[in-house]
């Protein structure tokens, strides 16, 4: 193969990586929003929290990869249920800003809380052995296979819980309408419980995989994976789980690309602008709906 | 008694002399501070750092109470008012020569950031809602993203050495302009126009509001005030830097603003002021001064376990603080609410009817 093709080869697998791991952070904002039209802004922190949870299982408790997998998702599950039931439940009928504010407070709740626990970036250990592979100048490690798998398997079975199960059904319908679907026999919040558990679980597994790439993890890293998983779930259109899984690989192809043809500081700067620009030509993102205002 | 305590409290809210004589004290009282050490320089620096906040506040309040938006950027235009103030004293001004040149800098740096603010408005046309938010949100990055990649002016590492310029009197200055500046736009028929957007937009433009006007306008105040806030800090910070001014620091503005409640230039000013205090109250040397007057047989078991930890607990304290605020107290301090000295006499009565929104939804 040509060297050129090589390179692209390259940096569509890096972009795939990246891109999976924005994908299963961004399903929780955008199944989050779709039932609740809520920015949750503690997702990012849930994520961190997720790599935190595995750290503690892999050191700790001295688990190997598939435990400390599964492990992680339970923990952040229930940290995504209690949150949503100490600090959402309550303000479900408020002005929507209360809302996106206590998201925001919970958010730095657990950052901080985090940083008082452990002030100093942690090491993840090896959980897996890492084997690379050679594919004709292409080098593949068995670390991006397993993370670019697992992600597309995990969307694979959320695209089918929701769109071919009864749990799925009633997340549509609650997403559609809150006043009715009550009456219709949905248990409304153990469904948006469900929905939390769900979308933190997610993010958990991202905090896991993105932990076991890269191995340094800290307080504050959620911050900029969580906006960057945020906007991916905008550029999809919010509140769409397939355009949140498309939203997510551009973002990363996007990112990817900046960093192989300019210096790696222009990497924010290009995504944001491309972002901003998307959103002045289609406002409602790839696969969102216009929605019409009335007066 | 109370009623005759209530009576002579209506009958002064009534003076038009009550708002000028407090601001004169005020500013006297700005002078005599640093000039007779009345205080101590903590104190002082606390001041100064509560009146740059109140700045911040109050010109978000703007955009993100007043008019309903869900701006982010407000750190990047303080940024860029901080930017500009510092470049211009460090590089450009003789301030060695002639430190009145200072409220110079400082202005050019809230008229960089009103131009910013004018960019930011034109996608507002189009972009409403959590769209917009992230708009801003990008705004924000992309200011951040560029100063890091500009080496001329200090790139990453930021600018040290800035001189320290910002005194209280100066702080209490732009104090009173930026409350003074935006109470008046409000109440005025521009403001009149931001309320109707909203409560609707549609609605408002069908009205014959010039909504894109009204939008230039509030956007245009709102970021001049956080450059003028940021130039400030910049030269009592005395280091800047792209860090400086990311998320985080948005974040705190908008507690500060929500915890106040929307819609209130009262409530940005005890918002941003309880704010300011509480983080510096919680400071450990603080704590255990204001306790120092316990028994020994308290206190120290008391600072071994609770007190010199406080450092790092306080930053867990304020955030879990907010959320309670907004579980028991959705609307904030004074959502909507505004104290009678503020509201020109001609709406004081009208003002009753423009304060519950009867939907009790706002966007």
């Amino acid at each position: 193969m040509s060297d050129g093709i090589v390179y692209w080869l390259q940096q569509i697998l890096n972009a795939l990586q990246l891109g999976s791991i924005y994908a299963l952070i961004a399903l929780g904002y955008t199944m989050v929003y779709g039932i609740l039209t809520m920015i949750n802004f503690a997702h990012g922190d849930v994520f961190m929290i997720g790599a935190f949870f595995c750290f503690m299982a892999a050191t700790m408790l001295g688990l190997p990869f598939a435990p400390t997998l599964l492990l992680t998702i339970l923990g952040t599950a229930l940290l995504g249920v209690v949150i949503e039931r100490l600090a959402y439940k309550p303000l479900r009928n408020a002005p929507r800003v209360s809302a996106i504010i206590t998201a925001l407070g919970v958010g730095l709740f657990l950052e901080n809380f985090t940083l008082a626990l452990a002030p100093y970036p942690k090491h993840i250990p090896p959980l897996l052995e890492n084997v690379t592979w050679d594919l004709g100048g292409v080098s593949l490690s068995s670390l991006q296979v397993i993370i670019i798998c697992l992600s597309l398997g995990l969307m694979i079975v959320l695209d089918y819980v929701v769109h071919r199960t009864p749990v799925g059904m009633a997340m549509r319908a609650i997403s559609w309408d809150k006043t009715f679907v009550p009456l219709m026999g949905i248990p409304v919040n153990l469904i948006i419980s469900i929905t939390f558990a769900i979308g933190a679980g997610l993010a958990g597994a991202a905090g896991t995989m993105y932990a076991l790439a890269y191995p340094v993890i800290d307080p504050y890293m959620g911050i900029m994976v969580g906006w960057k998983a945020f906007i991916s779930a905008v550029v999809g259109g919010i509140g769409n789980i397939r355009g949140a899984m498309i939203g997510a690989f551009i973002l990363g192809g996007v990112e990817i690309m900046v960093t192989a043809f300019f210096p790696s500081t222009y990497r924010d700067f290009v995504a944001f602008s491309l972002l901003m620009l998307l959103i002045m030509i289609r406002p409602y993102g790839i696969l969102g709906q216009p929605r019409t205002q009335k007066v | 008694m109370t009623a005759l305590l209530r009576n002579h409290w209506d009958w002064l809210l009534e003076q038009r002399w009550l708002l000028p004589v407090l601001v004169a004290i005020g500013f006297i009282l700005a002078f005599a501070i640093p000039e007779y050490n009345l205080l101590n320089k903590y104190v002082q620096l606390v001041l100064m750092y509560v009146g740059i906040n109140i700045i911040l506040a109050v010109s978000l309040n703007l955009v993100n109470g007043y008019m309903g938006e869900f701006s982010l950027a407000h750190a990047g235009f303080m940024a860029v008012g901080a930017y500009t103030a510092a470049l211009l004293t460090m590089k450009v001004l003789p301030i060695a020569a002639y430190p009145g040149l200072f409220p110079l800098a400082v202005l050019a740096g809230g008229l960089a950031a009103a131009l910013l603010g004018l960019l930011v408005a034109i996608p507002s046309f189009k972009v409403r809602g959590d769209y917009l938010a992230i708009i801003t949100l990008a705004f924000l990055m992309i200011v951040k993203s560029v100063i890091e990649n500009i080496d001329f002016i200090g790139g990453p590492r930021g600018i040290p050495g800035i001189k320290k310029l910002t005194t209280l009197p100066w702080v209490f200055f732009w104090v009173v302009v930026s409350i003074w500046m935006v109470r008046n736009f409000v109440y005025s028929k521009y403001g009149r126009g931001v309320l109707s957007i909203r409560e609707d937009e549609i609605a408002s433009d069908l009205m014959s509001v010039n909504t894109r006007r009204v939008k230039f306008l509030a956007f245009m105040t709102s970021s001049f005030f956080a450059g003028i806030a940021g130039g400030l800090f910049a030269h009592l910070l005395q280091f800047i830097s792209p860090r400086v001014f990311d998320i985080i620091k948005t974040t705190d503005i908008l507690i500060m603003v929500y915890l106040g409640g929307i819609a209130s230039i009262t409530g940005s000013i005890l918002g941003a002021t309880l704010y300011t205090v509480m983080l510096e109250v919680l400071r450990p040397s603080t704590v255990a001064g204001l306790l120092s007057w316990l028994p020994d047989m308290v206190f120290n078991p008391l600072n071994e376990y609770f007190i010199r930890h406080l450092g790092v607990w306080r930053m867990v304290i304020m955030p879990l603080l907010l959320v309670l605020v907004m579980l028991y107290w959705p609307r904030g301090i004074m959502g909507l609410r505004e104290f009678r000295g503020f509201i020109p006499r001609r709406d004081r009565e009208a003002h009753h009817v423009l304060k519950i929104p009867k939907s009790g939804e706002m966007p």
